[in-house]
């Protein structure tokens, strides 16, 4: 909302300067988004009288003159055609930025004569295109600035425009009027009255306006009048400059009134030219399938249910949107039907955004005008188009009535003081509703017609606070319910996010955040479907919610692949989508491996990532958040895992707490990664819930004797799994086996087609006494006849 | 006698190894060594000449003892240094990597959220991210007509074929949480909500996912002085500045009545932002109290309950404090940037230790 300082003056009489004015705006909660002061950079520019003028010596073009200025008589070199003795002009001195030239004056030489300052045409200060000759002004006195003549002469040329944010409770605040009305009860001055003076009827209309029995609940009231005999043509110079400064291009008058009482008093109004209707005005809902060019010369075809002016001839005028280009004023027109009417808000809403149409009309029936208002709106603007447009008057004609809005209350003050938390009294909150215009009947506060957007106690409640300003307010301390030490807060979920996150950058892993969208393509390679996709994505590349994380984060190593980047490890913790019902999501964490381990260096650590590195991962975040140590390895996993190199990591056939392996390779191809990649996903809600304990841990038991170990090797078939195999060693003699790892594979060779070799290295801890060679053969044995049993492997000789 | 100190002392001097040293020892004292064979001879001496030698000659034996112990060690520690130069090594090669990962700013910033307000009382709270339009909207009145809905840039999930229901939404705001989690536990509360926000919207400064942090406050007599308070509070401890000027504007909120917007004063000289000096101010969020029709949809009293609500960006506060200069890069995953904007892992923000420190 945009409006300049002079057009507030014709509502609010004050004292106050911009600056005053600016700061209660934004803290009323009208946000002054921007001010443009035409003075600011004409500040410097002081009036001037040219006391001699003689041609230059070296150029036929130019003149020098001899100008009394306030800082006494200067010589100025000037080319202007018009620069003559006895003219008063405008005077840039030394050291004066020119907007217009983009320039800051300085005393030079030109053409070896020396010039102290320049005289402006319009255009160098930026006031019009005007740059045939310098400015002459009619009056002025040397040494006057010039803003000060130009606000007493041409006030339009150095009247602040000011534009404001509206938040949609304030439709009272889409007219200058309510924007005068929050400041004089600010006590930034008082309102100036408004009243009109209607014009009399000199005939009878014919025109009947009637509103259909099914449209009332949408325009309870229609009102206008006809002008007959006006004569239409530019708007005079006051309104085109007040509709310039605000940014809206002057079309012809009778347009322009409207526009203009359309910001004045947030009271749209439309004009149709009489002599273009047929017959009678009608208001109803569309039949559906009608079609109507509009103002904005488009045409709209109508649904059914939606407001509409008809003549005759069916669909003139968008009721409440957009007139109809049919009937519109032209240059030409000479009698007009004038328009005011009262729309329900929500019908408008809803019929502007089905078509949408985005009108000036549709923004304030949309948010609310004052209803009340409306027999009012027709007589300014019949007044002021008989004033200046000449023509009589109707009768005043009207179909329905004021819908009534009235409603109160209760203002309960020591509730503000409470809310609020600022000691208001009791007899300020009552004046700042009463400027407002509310009507108080003891604590029962009445609600004007302008303001649809109180309703509520509550709302009293912010009108007092807004008008007292929370700027004022004062911060006060909000204790802790609980006194003493902070308890903890989290949730076992929250806790596993954070603690995760933290071993997975611990491992090396840079965390990511990508987007929760995801294409369809990309989502479909991760068993995602139609289920979870939006209605309006942003863009083909953002159609469907993730069903994984995993597609995201390989399109983000793909980025980094194509920026030079190799070797990535990327995690992300985050929601995946099954569905789009709320709650069809479950957290992730997921992380992926691409490359090496590092860049080639000096140590030959350098290799390159595999499958066990993304198991290292997988085991060390769930380590982190509390998963029990034994847990089942399972193959079977979903298909953009490659079918033999991935681990379910179960407790459990249907209990899986995390997927590691290496990512398919079509499903690489089709996200143009680079691979091989290795990547883990884990469920951190799928882990058991700990078990409620104390801090206290178990005792440490740490025997006295020496543990013993044995190295065993066997051959066993290549598919044998490895964990079958330690399992069945561990399982041997479980009150001495302490330990069963794995340190060597070896595969085919000498061993034959189909056979591997696996070693391991059995702890024994005894308890009580030291083993003996005797006994440490038996449970070798034991360890050899169980494996055997498991795996039907042999003893390597 | 001295010509005996004097042979051994220098020979023990100037051995070069072990062996010339062992030998020494078995000529100078082994059992058949001439200091040995000397204490022999003390037998056959009067008593007064064994008084004097006796003594002597064992002074002696200890002297030639020690100078063994010490030559012995003084060679030992020669071949160590010997040892230990020839094995010099190039220390200015690298050492062996250890990979260093990284948290995103984005994590870090919510769990220094977390930080502060648990100091405050509240904890976190949680809700999904595809909501009814109920939830995100109704709930919180903003009803189907309302101008803010339409200027929400909402993103709505498709109804499959012939399920007539409004469309879900993916959520415009964390305000929804605000309501599940009244209805779920009621007055009083406090709790703040972190999470991700989808407006359909993207340009220089706008991403189609981006984060927010809600507040949410319950009790008999909450005001928006303890609001101000709470926020004042909150960004002395964030932007770890011992005081900073808040300033409340009056705005709208569907869901909050009064309602406020707060801006920071700042300072933006040299192109870094200061927060707490300066002549500038800064919006930071919107907030106010909680409207009755909203604590009514929470399934809370409101003539017996009132409190606050705020709701802030969080990559937006991320960026003012780090001096991040691209919201959309947030999402881009470039390994720069995660390497250059990310923390350490063990960088966990409290308060004792001090959050950014």
């Amino acid at each position: 909302m945009k409006f300049t300082l002079s057009w507030l003056r014709d509502h609010l009489e004050t004292e106050a300067t911009l600056d005053e004015i600016l700061y209660a705006l934004t803290d009323l909660g009208l946000e002054v988004e921007g001010v443009e002061n035409p003075g600011d950079r004409l500040k410097d520019f002081t009036i001037g009288k040219v006391r001699a003028a003689e041609k230059h010596p070296d150029a036929d073009k130019l003149k020098v003159c001899m100008v009394e200025t306030s800082q006494g008589e200067k010589q100025i070199i000037c080319g202007a055609p018009n620069a003559r003795e006895g003219i008063t002009v405008v005077i840039a001195h030394p050291g004066t930025y020119v907007p217009g030239i983009d320039t800051t004056i300085q005393v030079g030489k030109i053409r070896g004569v020396e010039s102290h300052g320049m005289m402006c045409s319009e255009r160098e200060m930026e006031l019009s295109d005007e740059h045939d000759g310098i400015i002459e002004l009619p009056s002025g006195e040397v040494g006057e600035r010039f803003v000060d003549w130009l606000a007493a002469n041409d006030p339009a040329k150095v009247d602040p425009v000011i534009e404001i944010a509206i938040t949609p409770n304030r439709p009272d605040a889409l007219g200058v009027r309510g924007i005068a009305r929050d400041l004089a009860a600010r006590g930034l001055g008082t309102m100036k009255p408004l009243s009109v003076e209607p014009v009399p009827a000199s005939f009878e209309a014919e025109t009947k306006v009637t509103i259909a029995e099914d449209t009332l609940d949408g325009c309870p009231l229609f009102c206008g009048r006809v002008v007959r005999g006006v004569k239409n043509g530019p708007s005079p110079q006051w309104l085109q400059d007040r509709l310039r400064a605000i940014g809206l291009r002057p079309i012809s008058f009778l347009v322009d009134v409207t526009n203009f009482f359309t910001y004045d008093l947030n009271r749209p109004l439309h004009v149709f030219d009489l002599d273009k209707v047929k017959g009678d005005l009608r208001i109803h809902r569309a039949e559906g399938g009608e079609t109507l060019l509009a103002l904005d010369e488009r045409t709209y075809t109508l649904q059914p249910g939606q407001m509409v002016i008809s003549d005759s001839e069916g669909p003139e005028s968008l009721a409440g949107i957009m007139g109809g280009e049919e009937t519109g004023c032209t240059e030409e027109t000479v009698n007009v039907f004038v328009e005011s009417a009262y729309w329900d808000p929500i019908q408008i809403a809803y019929t502007g955004r089905a078509l949408k149409i985005n009108s000036d009309a549709r923004y304030r029936f949309e948010r609310g005008v004052d209803p009340a208002f409306t027999p009012q709106g027709v007589e300014h603007a019949v007044r002021m188009i008989v004033d200046i447009a000449g023509g009589e008057a109707s009768q005043f004609i009207q179909a329905g009535e004021v819908p009534d809005t009235s409603r109160a209350y209760r203002l309960d003050t020591d509730r503000v003081v409470s809310l609020v938390g600022m000691e208001i009294p009791a007899e300020e909150q009552r004046h700042s509703l009463e400027a407002l215009g509310f009507t108080l009947d003891g604590d029962m506060a009445s609600v004007p017609s302008w303001r649809p957007d109180v309703q509520g106690e509550a709302d009293l409640v912010e009108e007092v606070a807004r008008i007292a300003s929370l700027t004022k307010l004062e911060g006060r301390p909000m204790p802790r319910t609980e006194t003493g030490v902070p308890k903890p807060i989290l949730t076992t979920g929250q806790k596993r996010q954070q603690i995760a996150r933290r071993t997975a950058a611990a491992l090396g892993l840079n965390e990511c955040v990508t987007y929760s969208f995801i294409d369809a393509a990309s989502a479909e390679l991760f068993g995602g479907d139609d289920s979870a996709r939006l209605e309006n994505p942003i863009s083909s590349e953002m159609s469907h919610m993730r069903p994984q994380i995993l597609p995201g984060l390989l399109q983000a190593a793909a980025r980094n692949q194509a920026r030079g980047f190799l070797d990535v490890g990327l995690f992300e913790v985050g929601a995946a989508f099954s569905g789009s019902e709320p709650g069809e999501q479950e957290t992730q964490i997921a992380g992926v491996r691409i490359g090496r381990t590092g860049p080639k260096e000096v140590h030959g650590t350098s290799r390159a990532v595999d499958l066990y590195d993304a198991k290292a991962d997988a085991e060390a975040l769930l380590a982190a958040i509390g998963a029990p140590a034994k847990v089942q390895i399972l193959r079977g996993a979903e298909g953009w895992w490659h079918p033999g190199r991935h681990g379910r990591i179960c407790l459990g056939p249907k209990k899986v707490l995390g997927v590691f392996g290496e990512l398919h390779p079509k499903v690489l191809e089709a996200l143009d990664v680079k691979g091989p990649a290795v990547g883990f996903v884990i469920w951190p809600d799928a882990v058991p819930e700990p078990r409620k304990t104390s801090a206290t841990r178990g005792a440490l038991t740490a025997p006295d004797l020496q543990a013993v170990e044995r190295d065993f090797a066997f051959v066993v078939d290549a598919d044998v799994d490895a964990l079958t195999l330690v399992n069945a060693a561990a399982g041997a003699e479980k009150g001495l086996i302490e330990d069963v790892r794995v340190f060597d594979q070896f595969v085919g060779g000498s061993l034959g087609e189909g056979k591997k070799s696996l070693a391991i290295t059995v702890r024994l801890q005894p308890s009580t006494a030291t083993l003996t060679d005797k006994e440490i053969e038996a449970v070798g044995a034991k360890i050899v006849e169980k494996v055997q049993k498991a795996t039907g492997g042999t003893l390597r000789g | 006698m001295d010509d005996l100190r004097q042979k051994y002392l220098g020979l023990i001097a100037e051995a070069s190894d072990e062996a010339a040293l062992e030998a020494l020892r078995v000529q100078a004292i082994g059992k058949k060594g001439e200091v040995s064979l000397a204490m022999r001879e003390l037998g056959k001496m009067s008593p007064e000449e064994r008084k004097e030698a006796g003594p002597r000659l064992n002074a002696l034996k200890d002297e030639i003892t020690s100078a063994l112990t010490a030559k012995k060690a003084a060679l030992g520690d020669a071949a160590l240094e010997e040892r230990l130069a020839a094995e010099w090594l190039d220390v200015t090669l690298p050492g062996r990597p250890r990979a260093q990962g990284t948290i995103h700013p984005i994590s870090q910033v919510m769990e220094e959220l977390t930080a502060i307000f648990a100091d405050m009382g509240f904890s976190v709270a949680e809700g999904p991210q595809v909501e009814s339009d109920w939830y995100n909207f109704d709930a919180l009145n903003i009803p189907g007509h309302h101008p803010a809905r339409a200027e929400m840039d909402t993103f709505y999930m498709a109804r499959a074929e012939g399920d007539n229901r409004p469309p879900h939404v993916l959520r415009t705001h964390t305000s929804p949480v605000q309501i599940r989690h009244m209805e779920a536990y009621g007055a009083p509360c406090r709790v703040i909500a972190p999470g991700r926000v989808y407006r359909a919207d993207y340009d220089q400064t706008h991403t189609p996912m981006f984060h927010q942090v809600e507040g949410l406050a319950i009790d008999r007599d909450i005001s928006m002085a303890n609001l101000k308070w709470v926020l004042e509070e909150f960004v002395k401890a964030y932007f770890e500045v011992d005081d900073v000027e808040l300033r409340f504007r009056a705005s709208h909120f569907p869901f909050t009545e009064p309602s406020a917007e707060v801006d920071i004063r700042c300072s933006w000289e040299g192109g870094t932002l200061k927060v707490g000096e300066g002549d500038d101010w800064l919006e930071i969020l919107g907030s106010g109290m909680v409207h009755p029709k909203v604590l009514q949809a929470g399934g809370i009293d409101p003539d017996k309950w009132q409190g606050f609500a705020f709701g802030m960006g969080i990559d937006r506060i991320a960026m003012l404090k780090y001096g991040i200069p691209d919201l959309r890069a947030f999402f881009d995953s470039d390994l720069r940037w995660l390497r250059h904007y990310g923390f350490s892992a063990l960088d966990v923000p409290t308060l004792h230790r001090g959050l950014s420190a």
